[in-house]
């Protein structure tokens, strides 16, 4: 058993204790990793655009996104380039070790990341009483009987891709809220969220789809719960640079979702 | 631990990326209002648009230009031709709906 140990030791460890072989990318391997992982996000909403530009081809397609709409995607979109812009000054302050603008520029990232939920979801709310649906949504009392409900019953692929693409995006969008407040406030975050979540399911109607879907969050406060109490640290420049990685690809698909699914789409 | 990625380090480039994002958004909105182009033109020059602003993105806020070159090729490479792979598993079936029919 000693001579095995002794074997594996000498095939494995050929640097003297303490001195490591240069990196092979040039940068840590937290940072490598969200690499690697951002590329095979990527391809998930790839593979999801190429779907969407598949119908919106080869099929009628509806234009049904009046100025309303396309005012508020506007001001989304400004919302996710403005929190990257702070994203970078968080990097920046965490390079040069300042703690309390670190922790300020990510608030202010966490702020603009979280009006653009808060629009992309009343947005949401106002095409679905519209009568932009599908099958698995709530039926809301004031559902409309127009163009959006017209589109629904016609062109399904419209409302499957359209909300398909847009969840999933503001699904990464909360999870990089999350992931900034974590790196941000720490244990600290956790009564904030929970108190997030609490107060959301209580004042969303339970006809909206989001009374729901703000379980996220809850979820989101779970994993947050084990990561923070099972590997407790301090969260160093590294995590910042990582988190913001992560935070500037959700504005990159963004940049992609907004000129194909909404640009594309609207009423002339 | 190696270090954090050292760049350039003027803010002032961020923010001339920024307000650069910010008008190719603002030409991208003016396109979808006064629909200049048919929709095939247009989707191709909001896709030129958008790859152009997300090239600034990945270049300068998520440092890539500031990385060596064995990582911007790895990930640009790698990303691509799966992209690539994508689009020659899609359209071609697509094409063949439409000149069968379907049945």
């Amino acid at each position: 058993m000693a001579e095995a140990t002794l074997q594996h030791t000498a095939a494995v460890g050929h640097e003297p204790a303490g001195e490591f072989e240069a990196p092979l990318f040039g940068a840590y391997s937290k940072k490598v990793g969200m690499w690697l992982f951002l590329a095979s996000d990527s391809l998930t909403f790839g593979a999801l655009l190429f779907a969407f530009s598949y119908n919106r081809i080869y099929t009628a397609w509806p234009t049904p996104f009046g100025k309303e709409s396309i005012i508020n995607a506007t001001i989304m979109t400004a919302c996710l380039l403005s929190s990257s812009l702070t994203m970078v000054m968080a990097v920046f302050a965490a390079q040069r070790n300042d703690r309390a603008w670190t922790r300020n520029w990510l608030l202010a990232t966490m702020a603009f990341g979280t009006a653009f939920i808060v629009l992309h979801g009343m947005e949401w709310t106002h095409l679905i009483h519209e009568g932009l649906t599908l099958p698995g949504f709530p039926k809301s009392v004031e559902h409309g009987a127009g163009d959006y409900a017209t589109i629904s019953s016609g062109v399904p692929q419209f409302a499957a891709t359209f909300f398909g693409l847009t969840a999933m995006h503001m699904l990464h969008v909360t999870i990089g809220v999350i992931y900034l407040g974590v790196v941000a406030l720490r244990k600290w975050f956790l009564p904030i969220l929970g108190v997030i979540w609490l107060g959301a399911y209580l004042a969303i109607p339970a006809d909206n789809v989001f009374h729901y879907g703000v379980h996220a969050l809850l979820l989101g406060l779970i994993v947050s719960a084990i990561i923070l109490f099972l590997k407790p640290k301090d969260y160093d420049a590294h995590d910042v640079e990582v988190s913001g990685l992560y935070w500037h690809f959700v504005d990159l698909v963004w940049m992609f979702i907004f000129p194909l699914v909404y640009l594309m789409s609207t009423k002339v | 631990m190696h270090d954090v990625a050292k760049h350039d380090d003027s803010k002032g480039q961020y923010f001339w990326v920024w307000g650069a994002l910010l008008f190719l958004t603002a030409i991208e909105v003016w396109l979808g209002y006064r629909q200049i182009f048919q929709p095939v033109r247009m989707l191709q020059v909001l896709l030129l648009l958008s790859i152009i602003k997300s090239a600034l993105i990945i270049g300068y806020f998520m440092h890539l230009k500031f990385e060596k070159a064995i990582m911007r090729w790895m990930i640009v490479i790698s990303v691509t031709a799966c992209f690539v792979i994508m689009y020659f598993f899609f359209f071609p079936d697509a094409g063949r709906i439409l000149r069968l029919g379907v049945k």
